[in-house]
């Protein structure tokens, strides 16, 4: 929460966009969606797309090349690489996914409360939110995942405890503009509940900004997610992930390029295709703010 | 409000923020699963060992006796003691937090390098191609790992075609500039998107305000009005973007640190965790919560100063 605004500003964004926006007119969107329609294809397909078992090791065919039995080749232990890249998104997406979620349901309930009561219970809330915010993210994520143990639950609740703070303020701001408004006002004077305004008229209102930002935030969890696995707190072997895959490969960086460099870029295009989305759903979804 | 009035109201707001961060580091031991002193002595932990631990965490005492022992320690520069090392924490911090902010400044500085080119590019014709092309290079260094671009440029560069060291800090001002440019250069890449966008934001803002039109018309030619004009005005954003950015500059000096074995505190973080030496980890994770506390205010107090269109209200 800045205390800092430009006077000027709001006009200027409110001259853009004249046009209606269609999903179908944001080449992003439509790229993004595309893009990541393909990985979840492969990922989920893993088993129709190969024959090999991720974690089968093969002792006579260690640290092979590109080749038809083996498309990426083989690792230090004979496991056919294009298979682990499979799997391996797999779970990563897969702990991204439910990682987003818990912050987001945290952070919307109580970036809701403090939005609509306001006082005190929004003074501690918006607090916490500033004391969090102190931490840089990846400090506090690798700490937290230190004491807590290595391993995928301690991801969901170190994610958690950060993460819902940037949900949280959304919300929270939303909220303070959209109580104002007529609809609100109305419900409040027909004697509707505080829980009933929130839930069923204000947050089906406002959860789209939420939506919208989860969709980069998804991408900084998978970054969170794979650089805990490279340093060995994260995902734990033999469960394939993009992480462990870069972390062992490094030692073979001068000879065997593909093993780090191939996981790094299914990375780097998951990212892609969600920032195409989040942006292209950005623009479709709150026009004037590109 | 007055601007006297902003400063001692942002100073006062400093004070529950940093007991904040206080609160959490303390909190951080009681995260750890089961008794901390065992679990983090893992197979030395002899009953011996154990009871020395809780008598130096003061483990021994109740929680709000723990935490002001805590503050009384950290008040006095007392960080506690390293399990690895066997030295104080505080004098491991000061001797490694030199590498640390020579990295943020390097990096902030090849991030300015980079971004401002590509976001005059992007604005200077708004939806055109250059524009789109500059709008996906953010989009796809927001999803690189910050380890894995540490490990390529490492492996290309210095390896295999020895442009930079291998490794290391250097020796003198020199060579810190040519030792640190690949880990700069890695942390500057994850910053850019950041702050490309929103310097390509301000720009476009101030394409269209009215005193650009003025210039316009009078005749101002296009290079000119955009270095006098328009870059002059979004500089102060993009410098407030750094700096309200200064945590995710500095949580990606940790991994960056440790892959090219520079010696400042990201690197010690790492390492501590690899020896599960708690005390290092606590006090290095409050050190980087109180820098971005401080960079905050002075971000603030430097964007109040400077820009005389600041509105202080709420």
């Amino acid at each position: 929460m800045s205390a800092i605004s430009i006077a000027g500003t709001a006009e200027t964004a409110e001259q853009a966009r004249p046009r209606r926006a269609h999903w179908y007119r944001q080449p992003a969107l439509i790229a993004g969606l595309v893009l990541l329609a393909i990985i979840l294809f492969m990922v989920l397909a893993a088993p129709l797309l190969t024959s090999y078992n991720p974690d089968t090791q093969n002792l006579s065919a260690t640290l092979q090349g590109f080749s038809s039995r083996h498309l990426l080749g083989t690792d230090q232990e004979g496991r056919d690489t294009f298979t682990r890249l499979l799997y391996g998104g797999r779970t990563d997406l897969q702990v991204a996914f439910l990682a987003v979620l818990f912050p987001f349901i945290l952070g919307t309930v109580l970036g809701s409360v403090a939005g609509y009561f306001g006082g005190w219970v929004d003074i501690l809330i918006m607090r916490l939110v500033d004391i969090v915010v102190a931490f840089p993210f990846f400090v506090l994520i690798i700490a937290l995942v230190f004491v807590l143990g290595p391993g995928q639950r301690s991801i969901y609740v170190a994610i958690t405890l950060v993460g819902w703070v940037s949900y949280a303020r959304i919300i929270r701001g939303e909220i303070l503009v959209a109580k104002r408004q007529e609809y609100v006002l109305a419900a409040r004077s027909g004697g509707l509940s505080s829980l009933r305004i929130m839930g069923r008229h204000l947050l089906p209102n406002v959860i789209t900004q939420a939506i919208v930002y989860a969709m980069s935030d998804i991408v900084q969890d998978i970054l969170a997610i794979v650089t805990l696995s490279y340093l060995g707190l994260g995902i734990q072997p033999p469960t394939p992930d993009w992480g462990t895959m870069i972390s062992d490969g490094q030692n073979f960086l001068t000879t065997h390029w593909q093993l780090t460099t191939i996981p790094g870029i299914a990375v780097v295009i998951t990212g892609l295709a969600l920032s195409l989305v989040g942006d292209g759903l950005a623009d479709l979804l709150r026009p004037g703010q590109s | 409000m007055g601007r006297m009035t902003f400063v001692i109201r942002r100073l006062l707001l400093l004070i529950p923020t940093a007991l904040g961060v206080t609160i959490i580091a303390f909190f951080m031991i009681h995260l750890i699963p089961g008794d901390p002193a065992a679990t983090i002595l893992g197979i030395h932990a002899t009953p011996r060992a154990v009871a020395i631990l809780h008598h130096q965490w003061g483990l021994d005492r109740p929680l709000a006796s723990q935490y002001w022992l805590f503050m009384d320690r950290l008040v006095h520069g007392n960080l506690g003691q390293s399990l690895y090392y066997r030295v104080p924490v505080s004098g491991l911090i000061t001797s490694r937090i030199p590498a640390t902010l020579w990295l943020i400044a390097y990096a902030a500085v090849i991030a300015v390098v980079i971004s401002v080119p590509l976001a005059m590019i992007a604005a200077s014709r708004k939806d055109a191609v250059r524009d789109h092309v500059v709008r996906v290079i953010p989009l796809l260094g927001l999803g690189m790992p910050a380890f894995w671009l540490a490990l390529i440029l490492q492996s290309e560069l210095a390896v295999k075609l020895h442009l930079f060291p291998v490794t290391g800090y250097g020796q003198g001002p020199i060579g810190h500039l040519h030792s640190m440019f690949l880990p700069a250069l890695t942390v500057a890449v994850a910053l850019c998107p950041v702050v490309i966008r929103s310097l390509r934001a301000s720009m476009l803002n101030v394409l269209g305000a009215d005193f650009i039109t003025t210039a316009k018309a009078k005749g101002v030619p296009g290079s000119r009005l955009f270095i006098r004009h328009v870059l002059r005005n979004a500089v102060i954003p993009a410098v407030t973007v750094l700096g309200i950015n200064i945590g995710f500059l500095i949580g990606g000096t940790l991994i960056v640190e440790q892959v090219f074995s520079v010696p400042g505190i990201g690197s010690l973080m790492i390492n501590s965790i690899f020896q599960r030496d708690f005390p290092v980890v606590q006090a290095v994770a409050l050190v980087f919560g109180v820098m971005v506390v401080l960079v905050n205010l002075l971000t603030d107090m430097a964007y109040a100063s400077l820009d005389p269109r600041v509105r202080f209200d709420r």
